[in-house]
C-alpha cells in the first residue's frame, strides 16, 4: 500500500492532533469566568452606562435592586393600624401613625444604595423625614447612646450609635424615586445610611429603641462588620 | 390496504445516546429546572414579593445546587465512565461527528457554566458567612451566567421540541434511538450503532 498518498477519507481519522477548538472553548470559557471574580465589577459598570438603555426595555429584571428578607412573608402596611413606635430611654414616648409621620417636615436626597453583596443602585431618589424630627419629639435621655431599629419583619433589628444617626443624608425614607415604598422596599417605611452598607437601612421599621448602647444586628449575628462603612468594611479596603 | 404497515416495518432506528447519556442529560435538566426557578424567585423582586418564603426558597437553591452536582457526578461514576469519555474526547474537537458544532458548542458551554455557577455559588453562600469568601463581582458572574444559560436552553428548546426538522432528536433523548434515515441526514459524518 503506498502510504504517501491515503485515502482522502482517512485523513480526518489519522490526524495525529485534530484541532481542540471544543476543549478550547471550554477552557477559556471557565477561564474568563473564574478571573471574572477579579475584573467583572468595574468593567460592567464601564459597560452599564451604555446598557442602561436597553435594561429598562425589560420590565421584569430588577434594574439593580435585589430583594432581601429573612421572613416568610413580607410585612403587610395597613394606614389605619400602623404606628411607628420611638421609645426606650426617652423624655416622651411616641406611636406616630403614618398620617402624623407624613405630616413632619419633609426632607428629599439623592444618594447612592450600596449593598454588601456587590452591587450598587445610582442616585436613589428618597424622601422622608431627618431623625432630628423625631428626636426633638422625643427628647432623648442623656444617657441615650445607641438607637435600635426594630423591623416588623420579624427577628430583623439592627443598631446605630447616636453618632452615626446624625451622619449625612440619614434618613427614615417613606418615599423612593417619587413613589411611596413598596411593599419590597420596606413599606411604609425604612432607614437610610447612605455611607453604610443596606443591611443597615432597616426595611419594615416600627419600632425606634433608644438605648444606652449599639448591639449586634441581624446580619452582625451572623458575622457582618456593626459598622458597615461602605468600601471600608466586610472584608473591602483596608 | 396493509401497505402504510409495511413501511412502518421498514422504518430502522439506530442507537443515539446511551442509557448514561440520557439519564446524565435529565439529571442536568431536573437540577438546571429547579435551580432556575428557585433562582428566579429569589431574584426577581415581583416573584419574591408573589412567594415570599425566601428562607425556605434559599435551602431548596443552595442544596438543590448541591445536589444536582452530585448527581451528575453519581450518574458518571454509577454509568458508563469509558462511554461518557469518549463523548467528552468527541466534543473536544469542533467538527461534525456525532453531533454536529452547534449541539457541541452548546454542551462544552453548559459545562463550562455549570462549574462556574458551582463557583460562584459557593462563594456567595460562604460569602455571606466570612469575608475572606466575598468579591463584589461574584453576584455578578452568577447573573450573566443566568442569563446566558437561559438563553442556550431557549434555542435548546426550540430545536429539540419545536423545529419540526429537528425535533425527532428529542426521541434519541427519551427512548435513545432515532429513525436511520433522519440521522443519515442530519448527521452524514456519524456511523451510527444499530439499535439492538
Amino acid at each position: 500500500m503506498n502510504r504517501s498518498t491515503p485515502p482522502a477519507e482517512y485523513e480526518l481519522m489519522d490526524d495525529p492532533s485534530p484541532k481542540r477548538y471544543g476543549r478550547g472553548l471550554f477552557l477559556t470559557t471557565l477561564f474568563g469566568g473564574l478571573t471574572s471574580i477579579a475584573w467583572g465589577r468595574p468593567v460592567w459598570s464601564r459597560l452599564s452606562g451604555s446598557l442602561a438603555g436597553i435594561e429598562s426595555l425589560v420590565p421584569l429584571v430588577p434594574h439593580g435592586w435585589r430583594i432581601y428578607s429573612v421572613a416568610d412573608t413580607m410585612p403587610t402596611f395597613d394606614p389605619a393600624t400602623w404606628r411607628l413606635a420611638i421609645d426606650g430611654l426617652v423624655q416622651q414616648k411616641l406611636a406616630l401613625s403614618y398620617h402624623e409621620l407624613r405630616a413632619l417636615p419633609q426632607s428629599h436626597q439623592i444618594t447612592d444604595f450600596h449593598c454588601v453583596t456587590g452591587w450598587t443602585v445610582k442616585n436613589v431618589h428618597w424622601k422622608g423625614v431627618r431623625l432630628s424630627e423625631i428626636f426633638d419629639r422625643a427628647r432623648p435621655f442623656p444617657e441615650a447612646h445607641a438607637l435600635q431599629f426594630v423591623s416588623a419583619e420579624q427577628p430583623y433589628l439592627d443598631y446605630l450609635t447616636l453618632q452615626q444617626s446624625q451622619l449625612k443624608d440619614v434618613m427614615l425614607a417613606y418615599e423612593m424615586d417619587g413613589k411611596p415604598l413598596t411593599r419590597e422596599h420596606g413599606a411604609p417605611l425604612r432607614l437610610v445610611i447612605p455611607e453604610m452598607y443596606g443591611y443597615k437601612g432597616v426595611k419594615w421599621l416600627n419600632r425606634i429603641n433608644l438605648v444606652p448602647q449599639a448591639g449586634d444586628g441581624y446580619w452582625e449575628y451572623l458575622g457582618y462588620d456593626r459598622d458597615a462603612w461602605v468600601g471600608r468594611s466586610n472584608g473591602y479596603g483596608a | 390496504m396493509g401497505w402504510p404497515l409495511e413501511r412502518l416495518r421498514r422504518v430502522r432506528f439506530v442507537r443515539r445516546f446511551s442509557r448514561t447519556e440520557r439519564t446524565l442529560h435529565w439529571v442536568n435538566a431536573a437540577g438546571f429546572l429547579l435551580l432556575l426557578a428557585s433562582g428566579l424567585i429569589l431574584y426577581l423582586p415581583r416573584l419574591s414579593v408573589l412567594v415570599g418564603r425566601r428562607p425556605l426558597i434559599k435551602d431548596v437553591h443552595l442544596w438543590g445546587g448541591i445536589g444536582w452536582i452530585g448527581a451528575l457526578a453519581i450518574v458518571v461514576l454509577l454509568g458508563d465512565r469509558r462511554g461518557i469519555l469518549r463523548t467528552a474526547r468527541e466534543l473536544e474537537v469542533l467538527e461534525p461527528s456525532r453531533f454536529n458544532v452547534g449541539q457541541k458548542v452548546n454542551a462544552l458551554l453548559n459545562a463550562a457554566f455549570a462549574l462556574l455557577f458551582l463557583v460562584s455559588g459557593l462563594l456567595l453562600w460562604f460569602g455571606e458567612r466570612d469575608t475572606r469568601f466575598r468579591f463584589t463581582s461574584t453576584v455578578l458572574l452568577h447573573d450573566i451566567l443566568m442569563y446566558a444559560a437561559l438563553t442556550l436552553l431557549v434555542g435548546h428548546l426550540y430545536l429539540a421540541v419545536i423545529h419540526p426538522a429537528t425535533r425527532h432528536s428529542l426521541r434519541g433523548m427519551t427512548r435513545g434511538t432515532v429513525r436511520e434515515d433522519w440521522a443519515k441526514r442530519h448527521y452524514p459524518r456519524w456511523a451510527p450503532p444499530p439499535a439492538d
